[in-house]
């Protein structure tokens, strides 16, 4: 039976890729899938874009592919990016010089067409109202401070790109599992009908979306080895899935690399961020985990089958950013005798200054670096005496901009005149603008018809 | 007198964000180890445990395939990663907060290679 092979790019804007040149160079692998975008990562580029409009795509790209395209012309891998962003024209274009710069072939493809903030009123004059889908909020709340709107699209227009003889796919937004999702299709012809498949195949691409976290990283298995036993994570192969035409899928890496591909890998990735496992939904299929297989069958490879696949969503997923205020914070830290108490009462004056000088934040966040500040309400507080030594990390929310680059302001005389040893300021940081998701939903035929797929051929 | 371990002893753990939501899968390392966690991570038990972060319901997804729970707290996020003040702002340490709850290990639990608590 027919097998194709599909490697993990990159799992986020910021990712490496040294894993994905070894899965180029040593794991026979035809094509990759790389994600770019997370719901944040889209308000990074719509800021880059306010300053250049030629901006607003991940600039990763232009060096990731730099190095990586040598390896894979050679060998006829074939790259899906949704690193297009806010706008894969824009990435297209730098991709496009730089290889021409270089004297390098490629058929480069964009698929557009995603992005929905302009059309937002016509949306709504079509009869989506565009509430908030989880709380059903109106969005007349947020209306005016919209940054960035974009459809999760799913694989129809990659496939097409990929028909159309493109070697590099640039998107913007499209469902993350779409970059695997779309090589799968075009391979192996299967219907949007074809649920047990897409659903397979929809699997394949939520366990490689997040790079490294797929082979090992990010795991833990405390009382089995646990991380430790992971080995080499600075040579780490990111997961390949071998897929056949039935869309049966073992999960392997490139031979010689770091991590680990086993049972406990792959089901801690299996059910990363899925919410509801019977029902994740995507736009091409909705998939059920509970009658999923995974067998593992030694040397780093994982089988996996049985996926269920019920038939897709009539409407698709909008993700919508919003301005929501601004973040100021500062960081001090103190030192064992007391370290924690001597951390809480320099909180404590802070707060009682504030409220003396009227500056209401609407929200005073206070967290002990060293002691609770990832644990939360959960942290132990058993030996708090003997903590070597605790940072204060203190965050205002508030509208005013101006209110949050101040806040840092309350600390520096305190070294001089607070509780003993105050050490490790962090200086008067600018204020950091927040962000509001608003997650909606509008139906397919409102967005679907927009959708563009070009090919540009560079050097060819 | 009843024995108890943490969850640490029992499963492994991963925690992820989407909108204001946590989202953590808790894996048991083996059959029994399952048995024990779906009689014991109930609802009530979790919305307990993380009370202080989750401020909505909290749901709960058994796996038998996977000898896992998916576990959803609604509300738990300050709204979302992108507008939390927290240093852990998409929750990727639930996980472990929740390697930290206590349950009661019944009398003929198999404990070898466990290092129970008494």
């Amino acid at each position: 039976m027919k097998t194709i092979r599909i490697g993990a790019g990159l799992g986020f804007y910021g990712d490496a890729w040294h894993p994905v040149a070894a899965s180029i160079e040593r794991g026979e692998v035809r094509y990759i899938g790389s994600d770019h975008l997370s719901e944040l990562t889209l308000a990074i580029l719509q800021k880059d874009r306010m300053k250049d409009p030629a901006a607003g795509y991940t600039r990763d790209l232009v060096p990731m592919m730099t190095a990586l395209w040598p390896h894979a012309a050679s060998r006829g891998v074939r790259f899906l990016l949704n690193a297009g962003g806010l706008n894969p024209e824009g990435a297209r274009e730098a991709l496009q010089a730089e290889f021409a710069r270089r004297g390098w072939r490629a058929r480069i493809a964009t698929v557009t067409g995603d992005s929905v903030l302009e059309r937002m009123d016509e949306l709504r004059a079509a009869g989506e109202p565009l509430s908030h889908m989880d709380s059903g909020a109106d969005i007349a709340a947020v209306r005016s401070r919209l940054l960035f709107a974009s459809a999760y699209l799913g694989a129809a227009p990659l496939v097409e790109a990929l028909a159309r003889g493109a070697d590099i796919v640039l998107t913007g937004r499209v469902a993350d599992a779409a970059l695997f999702m779309a090589p799968l299709i075009h391979e192996f012809g299967w219907g949007w009908d074809d649920y047990p498949q897409l659903a397979q195949a929809l699997t394949v691409g939520h366990l490689l979306e997040c790079s490294g976290q797929g082979s090992g990283g990010n795991f833990n298995a405390y009382a089995r080895g646990g991380w430790q036993a992971v080995p080499d994570l600075a040579h780490i192969g990111y997961p390949i899935a071998q897929v056949a035409e039935d869309g049966t899928a073992v999960i392997t890496k490139a031979p010689g690399t770091g991590g680990r591909i086993d049972f406990d890998t792959v089901r801690q990735q299996l059910l990363y961020e899925v919410h509801n496992p019977m029902r994740y939904v995507s736009p091409d299929v909705v998939l059920d985990l509970s009658t999923l297989r995974l067998t593992d069958l030694g040397g780093d490879r994982v089988q996996v089958t049985g996926a269920g696949g019920h038939p897709r969503p009539r409407r698709l997923k909008i993700v919508a950013g919003y301005a929501d205020g601004w973040l100021g914070q500062a960081v001090v830290g103190y030192t064992w005798p007391g370290a924690l108490e001597k951390a809480r009462a320099t909180e404590a004056i802070v707060r009682r200054r504030l409220a003396e000088q009227n500056l209401a934040y609407e929200e005073i966040h206070s967290e002990y670096l060293g002691y609770d500040s990832l644990l939360g309400p959960l942290a132990d507080d058993a030996h708090v005496e003997e903590l070597n030594e605790v940072y204060l990390r203190m965050a205002v929310r508030t509208p005013d901009k101006r209110l949050a680059d101040a806040f840092p302001r309350q600390f520096p005389w305190l070294a001089l005149s607070g509780p003993p040893t105050a050490s490790g300021f962090s200086g008067i940081e600018p204020a950091r603008a927040l962000l509001g998701i608003w997650p909606t939903l509008a139906a397919r035929e409102l967005i679907e018809p927009q959708v563009r797929v070009s090919v540009t051929e560079v050097g060819l | 007198m009843k024995r108890c371990v943490r969850l640490v002893e029992l499963a492994h753990a991963r925690s992820g964000d989407k909108g204001d939501r946590a989202d953590i899968g808790l894996f048991a390392y083996d059959a029994a180890g399952y048995a024990l966690l779906r009689q014991a991570v109930t609802v009530q038990r979790l919305a307990e445990h993380f009370r202080g972060i989750a401020t909505g319901p909290v749901e709960l997804y058994p796996l038998d395939n996977l000898l896992a729970l998916k576990i959803v707290l609604n509300g738990a996020l300050q709204g979302g990663a992108a507008r939390s003040l927290r240093s852990d702002n998409l929750g990727k340490c639930l996980g472990a907060a929740l390697l930290r709850m206590e349950i009661e290990l019944p009398d003929d639990y198999p404990t070898k290679g466990m290092d129970a608590q008494p």
